[in-house]
């Protein structure tokens, strides 16, 4: 049998990280293929090198059984193939049939033919069932607009293959279902799709088949009648999935909380109250869908964003938290979720990166302890496993987990007693996710309090002696250790419950 | 210290270049002259490096130069003041430009090169306001006070230097002496030098770091400007006759090019203090050079111009070329 596309035994190399091993699948006509796996299992990179981004070290690709060689964007776009990006890649300043045509614009001479983008876009908008004015400017629709908008210059450029990658981590119930519409009806005229997801529930729904990846391997595939939540599990964190939490606790009872929070307010949900404590020694997950508030939240704690009401209480005293200082000196610490923006400063030293944030406390009368900064350095990179040549390499050459093994190294060398993190696992390899995970738990036995958001359900099931779930804005439910399981999550994430 | 290696080539090239041509370069006279003019420029672009490592931009020095030494003429002369009263007033008036810089682009969120630019435009106006647009001068008074931007302090042991005379070190060098050393301290010794490179990098993780990201910035035109004013104190006093339409006019780019070519990156968070003084240093052994071996001025901005562009490409280059080796390992 032919297949329109067909991946064989490709395989990537990162500095520090095999991304990609030996990668195969293939993809037949008029075929929705899901493609899943944790963070960091080499989903993206693949789809990269299959839309040019990126070119193998190894192996080969074909389509329409001949070999081809995607060097770059350009190339993939002639052979038919669209990656529609998690963070979508449209111009918002420029109308709608402008960007399904940047690049491509029909032209006289040096003019674009205006009035043939809009008619030719209106049938493609129509295509994706999308009912919008080709001249509406792309910043003043919404994110599952934009969505479709991305599909339909897809479609505009003749694509037979489309990919895309977490396209609902954005989008509302209701405009996923819109979406789904629109791939089944690309499946009824031939296209294939890709669909990049670790949402279990949306693969079940709209996938004919489904490839496995694990640590950059194929970890298997399963054929439609088979898709079913255990075996998309199994395969996709493999014997990982034994590792349990070595110890469960529900924080030393016998001391005051380390961290209250009462009646408190932000600014992009100014009608729910924020109502919680943390206990020393406690590690709670913070679970819920994208846009529930929960980065919202920790900002606000952290003195990010200003709270527009409510208190902030550690020990049991209240807090006055009008910036990162403030919360720093009150003994918290943020693991920010945007790593590379919020976390480290990738043109540092390593060394002055994980002193950053205690450089003032070492200081005598604003000179820097040179020496001091060093053995701590040492100290850290000791303690955390931090991989790196020497204390001097700029941190932006680190992998993705020593990367974020320096931004928890930062805060540790101020002994915070309560430690925030966002996303700390986010795009890292499994390796490191499993080691920041025993040092989340190492510091709890050491007493510090643990709040982390997560949005993957194995990380909240695994971490949680107790997890709050958030729901457009308010705590909807809170789960102790025992009364965890993906159903109880996902029914207060969804709103479908609430306490 | 390896990044400075290619600059101080160029600064030693175009000495050497240049008195080979013309042994006249090497005079006491004209030593001491491209001495006194590099401290001067110095000063100025110690202090808008530190703005560029914040990644912002200072294009009001010229400006502030002219209004500082206009007012300071104007004010021992036509108002009478005392010495003390005069130069406390000047100082606090640049001050409180940085000051207001700082706040515009911290607080009010707008783009440095904005506020400058309206900067260069207003200052240079209140010159020629108060002035009335007349030139101002010390005339023959104020000797001792005219001696901070024309005297020289005779260097020890050494007797008499130079061809043809006495050589000592201008007094203006003594004083960017002073601010550099306080200033490479102050970047490269304490909590706030890093903060300034740290924020420069990423304000975003110096913020959520813990740092005062907004006070650092302040902080950082505040010395800009204040730096502005001793200069601005200084070149009038060494001209003695100011015209307020025109003292200090295009200096801004002088200590921006000269900041560059010690290896300030536009972009922030990268700079070396000894870097902008050698930088200024070719720029103004450049313009001396020019004169000196009778070149038409009118090459003077196509030359010095080309020489700075040709230094950047060859700094580029250099870094793509490490770049490669790094990525080869």
């Amino acid at each position: 049998m032919s297949y329109l596309l067909e991946v064989r035994s490709v395989s990537k190399r990162f500095p520090g990280v095999l991304a990609l091993e030996n990668i195969s699948l293939t993809l037949a006509r008029g075929e929705v293929l899901a493609v899943v796996g944790e963070n960091g299992a080499g989903k993206s990179t693949l789809m990269k090198i299959l839309a040019g981004v990126q070119e193998p070290d190894a192996g080969e690709i074909l389509i329409d059984d001949r070999v081809v060689e995607i060097s770059s964007v350009r190339v993939a776009q002639r052979l038919g193939i669209a990656l529609i990006h998690q963070e979508l890649n449209l111009a918002d300043n420029l109308s709608v049939a402008a960007n399904i045509f940047l690049g491509r614009e029909p032209r006289s001479g040096w003019f674009i033919r205006t009035g043939e983008t809009e008619t030719s876009s209106t049938s493609v908008l129509r295509q994706v069932g999308l009912d919008v004015s080709p001249r509406a400017l792309v910043g003043t629709l919404s994110l599952g607009k934009q969505q479709l908008v991305e599909i339909a210059k897809a479609l505009s450029a003749q694509a037979r293959v489309i990919i895309m990658d977490e396209p609902t981590s954005a989008l509302s119930q209701h405009e996923s279902e819109a979406l789904f519409r629109v791939i089944r009806d690309l499946r009824q005229r031939g296209v294939s799709v890709i669909y990049i997801s670790h949402r279990l529930r949306e693969v079940k729904e709209i996938a004919d088949r489904v490839v496995v990846l694990r640590d950059g391997r194929n970890a298997g595939e399963l054929s439609r009648d088979e898709i079913t939540h255990d075996n998309l599990v199994r395969l996709m964190v493999g014997r990982n999935f034994e590792i349990r939490r070595a110890r469960v606790s529900t924080g030393d009872q016998t001391r005051a909380t380390a961290l209250e929070v009462r009646s408190l307010r932000t600014a992009t949900h100014p009608h729910h109250e924020l109502n919680f404590s943390l206990r020393p020694g406690e590690i709670v997950g913070v679970a819920g869908l994208v846009g529930a508030g929960r980065t919202e939240m920790l900002e606000v704690l952290f003195g990010i964003e200003h709270a527009l009401g409510g208190e902030i209480l550690m020990d049991g005293v209240a807090q006055n938290i009008e910036s990162p200082r403030d919360a720093i000196r009150a003994g918290m610490a943020l693991v920010p979720e945007d790593r590379k923006q919020q976390g480290v400063i990738l043109e540092m030293a390593v060394s002055e990166n994980l002193s950053l944030a205690s450089l003032r406390r070492e200081a005598s009368a604003a000179f820097i302890n040179h020496r001091g900064e060093r053995s701590m350095a040492d100290e850290m990179v000791a303690k955390l496993g931090i991989k790196t040549p020497n204390l001097r390499q700029f941190v932006q050459y680190l992998s993705g987990g020593n990367q974020q093994k320096v931004v928890i190294g930062k805060w540790l060398a101020l002994r915070p007693r309560v430690l925030l993190l966002d996303e700390p696992t986010r795009g890292i390899d499994v390796g490191a996710k499993q080691e920041i995970c025993k040092l989340m738990e190492q510091l709890a036995a050491e007493g510090v309090a643990i709040l982390f958001v997560s949005s993957e359900m194995e990380e909240i099931l695994r971490m949680s002696d107790r997890a709050l779930v958030m729901h457009e804005g308010r705590i909807s439910g809170e789960l102790k250790r025992e009364e965890l399981s993906e159903d109880a999550v996902m029914g207060f994430a969804t709103g479908a419950r609430r306490t | 210290m390896k990044k400075l290696l290619g600059i101080t080539g160029l600064l030693a090239f175009v000495c050497i270049a240049t008195a080979i041509k013309e042994p006249n370069f090497l005079n006491a006279y004209n030593l001491q002259n491209t001495i006194r003019w590099t401290a001067l420029f110095s000063l100025i672009a110690i202090g808008v490096s530190f703005v560029i490592i914040t990644g912002g931009i200072d294009l009001s020095i010229g400006s502030t130069i002219g209004l500082v030494g206009s007012l300071l003429a104007y004010l021992l002369t036509i108002k009478g003041w005392s010495i003390g009263a005069a130069l406390l007033a000047v100082m606090l008036v640049s001050l409180g430009i940085g000051f207001a810089h700082g706040l515009l682009v911290t607080k009010m969120r707008l783009q440095p090169f904005v506020v400058t630019l309206c900067g260069l435009l207003i200052y240079r106006g209140v010159a020629r306001y108060i002035t009335n647009d007349q030139s101002q001068g010390f005339g023959n008074s104020f000797e001792e006070l005219r001696w901070l931007a024309t005297g020289q302090a005779s260097i020890p042991f050494t007797g008499g230097l130079g061809a043809g005379g006495r050589f000592g070190l201008p007094f203006p060098f003594i004083v960017m002496l002073i601010v550099g050393i306080l200033g490479a301290i102050f970047l490269n010794r304490t909590i706030y030098g890093r903060y300034l490179l740290a924020l420069g990098r990423n304000e975003t993780a110096a913020r959520y770091s813990g740092i005062n990201t907004d006070a650092m910035k302040m902080i950082a035109y505040v010395i800009c400007s204040g730096l502005a004013g001793v200069a601005g104190i200084l070149f009038s006093l060494n001209l003695n006759s100011v015209q307020p339409s025109g003292l200090g006019e295009f200096y801004e780019l002088y200590a921006i090019a000269g900041a560059v070519l010690g290896g300030c990156s536009l972009r922030g968070g990268e700079g070396s203090i000894l870097g902008v003084i050698i930088g200024t240093a070719v720029m103004r052994v450049l313009y001396n050079s020019i004169n000196i071996l009778r070149i038409p001025t009118h090459w003077e901005f196509a030359i010095i111009g080309g020489v700075i562009l040709s230094g950047v490409i060859v700094d580029e280059l250099v870094k793509r070329v490490a770049a490669k080796r790094r990525a080869a390992r």
